[in-house]
């Protein structure tokens, strides 16, 4: 079969189109991205049609795909960590109405944050909602568990959570492909009542849900993916989960070592294995990528009294992502790291672009609000959010996306009047929208800025849902049409966007600016040129 | 066989087509091959880091362990000494001589320079400056893979198959000016090892 060379996201994304998949959803997040943008560039999944738009949030991608699925086909929603927070009602709902077409919930996590403002585990969630979990130990496995997880999913209809985590999402190996499966045809479910959630009805599927996890347990325990190597030095057991494995024989390839092993890449965890390597060893070892999940499963687990050490006793740090040192060290192996790095050696932070619009937002804000003093900026998630670093110093607040402008309302509430609310488009189409409602029904004195710049800029420039449509939208949701001022950011007219800021800041109500100019690192897309030059937008 | 390389620089100089053309050549020639890329926030002006692995055996992790790499090839040379832990005893450090200055508190280049040459196994080369007398500015990071050539055990000709393979789309004139690229690095650093 062909070998491709692929990123863990596009194995994955590879994997759902060779196993019959009709539609991807999903909304950017690193690092979870380049699966739906190479299911963009994938000629077979452009022939078939596959569904690959971005959706406009995590939420309603995740209810998209669960509408796919309600019509008997096969979907995939995509979301980084931080997202499945945003889809969670529509997540945890999906497991009690369960699945009728193969239904897989991918999410990208990422310890150490890398590009994020937590490092939350995703199978917390699905523990939560008490689905099965995949979490790949390599590429090839990413591309398997896509492949096979909707028969999974199928079988049990029911969600099932493929688990990643950053550096098996943005590495890349050669992986070999199977034979493709067609997509399912329509087909609706066969009780016309399993996805209505009435209090009735749900009790029931409930229920059923409850009777089925030893099925998901003895599902696990059958799973090639979960792997037992015997061991004669029973002094020490291993659990290691998904990628924490590769870690593991990193160290040890050229070495001796005759511990029992047992991979977990199947949840729930399969109990015969655990409870054999519980029985067998004086001590259990759990490494983990993200949080002490199973760890602290097994500390309450057993009856035996095995001791299990990890990350909770710091035989592994409690925080941030493993790596082949973390794990020598676990095990007792020295490391030999090189020289140290020299002390001339300077942080090198991301910074705004040169010519970006967002950085002539904030020079006007900044000497705007001058009058008013400094700690009154509630900014959000975007590029922008970089405006917190020197020499811009010009944002207060950064905690999910949406929360700009329903944090200066708070804060307006309370007296601190002008408050301002910094958000992009793509986000501000993601969760500020109902924030805005909010401030207009009360009439809030806050300054929003949406800083457009026609795409979703921190993360590679996808495409923004509301192009061409945020005044509408603003208008639309009752801001008064003369305090919404459309601008253009620029050193020239610098002056007059000052002026048109202190105007709005001295409004006692809901006022909108919007900066407007393209990101500059967007300048060599062509289709977005021309829908750009088709709204009248520049 | 076994080669273990940390790829540095700044977000948006590209280090992922040196990526991309060593891939390719191991991957053509049927070796095993890990590579690890950042995505997202530090590909705004950031340091970035790639690291490549390529075997005839099985490779484990995606990530080059401490004192493990035999190269830290970098595009820029504040970046390739942000590294140095990842370099094993016996390794290179092969680095562009040209500084990204996007900080304020950017070292003295002397300085930078002076570290580096602590370091028993190095290369500074200006690619840059080569790649501009080839008449070929795009092509310094070629530059920069074929100064590490020595020190990666793939044969050179399947770098040049990788390089034709890689821009071959583009017409024969890029893949002649990638090559000429490649050996421009490659001879500075066999005369300067
Ligand atoms: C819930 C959630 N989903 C996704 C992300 C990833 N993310 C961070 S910034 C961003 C894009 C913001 O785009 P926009 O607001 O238009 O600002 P720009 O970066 O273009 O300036 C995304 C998708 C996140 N942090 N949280």
């Amino acid at each position: 079969m062909e070998k491709l060379l692929l990123l863990g996201d596009e194995a994955i994304a590879q994997g759902a189109i060779d196993g019959g998949i009709s539609g991807f959803y999903g909304y950017p997040g690193t690092p979870s991205t380049e699966i739906l943008e190479y299911v963009q560039h994938n000629k077979e999944a452009i022939a078939k049609n596959m569904h690959r738009e971005w959706s406009a949030n995590e939420k309603t991608a995740m209810e998209s795909a669960l509408g796919m699925s309600y019509a008997g086909k096969r979907a995939m929603v995509t979301m980084k960590h931080v997202g499945l927070n945003v889809a969670a009602d529509a997540f945890v709902n999906s497991a009690v109405t369960g699945a009728n077409g193969g239904l897989l919930v991918l999410c990208a996590d990422d310890p150490s944050m890398h590009s994020s403002q937590n490092e939350q585990d995703s199978r917390f969630y699905a523990k939560f909602a008490m689905i099965p979990v995949l979490e790949p130990t390599n590429q090839q496995e990413a591309y398997d568990m896509a492949y096979y997880g909707f028969e999974l999913s199928e079988k049990f209809r029911i969600p099932v959570m493929i688990r990643i985590t950053t550096r098996l999402a943005h590495s890349r190996a050669g992986v070999v492909r199977k034979a493709v499966k067609p997509e399912n045809g329509i087909k609706l479910p066969e009780d016309p009542r399993q996805f209505v959630l009435l209090p009735a009805i749900a009790r029931r599927n409930y229920a059923k849900l409850l009777s089925v996890q030893p099925d998901f347990e003895k599902e696990s325990e059958a799973s090639p993916f979960n792997t037992y190597t015997e061991g004669s030095d029973k002094k020490l057991g291993i659990i290691t989960c998904g990628i924490a494995q590769n870690y593991l024989l990193e160290n040890i390839v050229d070495k001796e070592f005759n511990h029992p092993v047992l991979k977990i890449s199947q949840y729930p965890i399969p109990r015969k294995q655990v409870n054999k390597i519980l029985e067998e060893c004086d001590q259990v070892m759990v490494i983990e990528d993200g949080y002490p999940v199973v760890e602290e499963m097994l500390k309450g687990y057993q009856e035996k009294g095995t001791k299990i050490i990890g990350r909770l006793d710091g035989t592994l740090p409690r925080a941030g992502e493993l790596d082949p040192a973390v794990v020598a060290k676990a095990i007792g192996l020295e490391v030999n790291a090189g020289p140290d790095v020299p002390s001339i050696v300077k942080q090198r932070p991301p910074a705004m672009c040169v010519g970006c619009g967002h950085i002539d937002a904030y020079t006007a804000l900044n000497e705007a609000l001058a009058e008013y003093g400094t700690g009154r900026v509630f900014s959000d998630i975007g590029c922008y959010t970089l405006g917190a670093l020197p020499p811009y110093n010009a944002i207060n607040s950064c905690v999910d996306m949406g929360a700009s402008i329903t944090m200066a309302k708070g804060a307006a509430d309370a007296g601190l009047i002008p408050a301002v609310a910094v958000i992009g488009d793509s986000t501000f189409s993601h969760s500020g929208i109902t924030g805005l409602i909010d401030a207009v029904s009360e009439n809030s004195p806050i300054t929003i800025i949406i800083s457009d710049n026609f795409t979703t800029g921190m993360t590679g420039g996808q495409d923004s849902k509301s192009l061409g449509r945020i005044d509408d939208i603003v208008k639309g949701v009752g801001v008064d049409p003369a305090h919404i001022r459309v601008l253009k950011p620029s050193k020239a007219n610098m002056d007059e966007v000052v002026a048109i800021m202190k105007e709005e800041l001295a409004y006692q109500g809901v006022s909108v600016i919007i900066p407007r100019r393209q990101c500059i690192q967007t300048m060599k897309n062509k289709a977005l040129g021309e829908k750009i030059k088709a709204l009248g937008l520049k | 066989m076994k080669t273990d390389i940390v790829l540095s620089g700044v977000g948006g100089q590209g280090i992922l087509s040196i990526a991309a053309t060593l891939g390719t050549a191991a991957l053509e020639n049927n070796l095993h091959l890990k590579q690890s890329e950042i995505h997202g926030m530090s590909q705004r002006g950031g340091d970035v880091q790639s690291s490549m692995r390529i075997s005839d055996q099985d490779i484990n992790s995606d990530l080059i362990p401490l004192g493990g790499a035999d190269i830290i090839l970098s595009v820029e040379p504040m970046e390739a000494l942000r590294h140095l832990p990842y370099l094993k005893k016996t390794g290179w450090v092969v680095t562009n001589a040209t500084p990204f200055e996007n900080i304020p508190d950017y070292p003295a280049i002397e300085d930078i320079h002076a570290e580096i040459k602590k370091i028993a196994n190095h290369i500074i080369i200006d690619a840059d400056a080569i790649a501009a007398e080839i008449g070929s500015r795009r092509s310094s990071n070629i530059v920069m893979l074929g100064a590490a050539s020595p020190f990666i055990e793939i044969p050179y000709e399947f770098l040049e198959d990788g390089i034709r393979k890689i821009f071959g789309r583009k017409g024969d004139d890029v893949v002649n000016k990638n090559l000429e690229a490649l050996a421009a690095g490659r001879k500075y650093s066999e005369e300067n090892r």
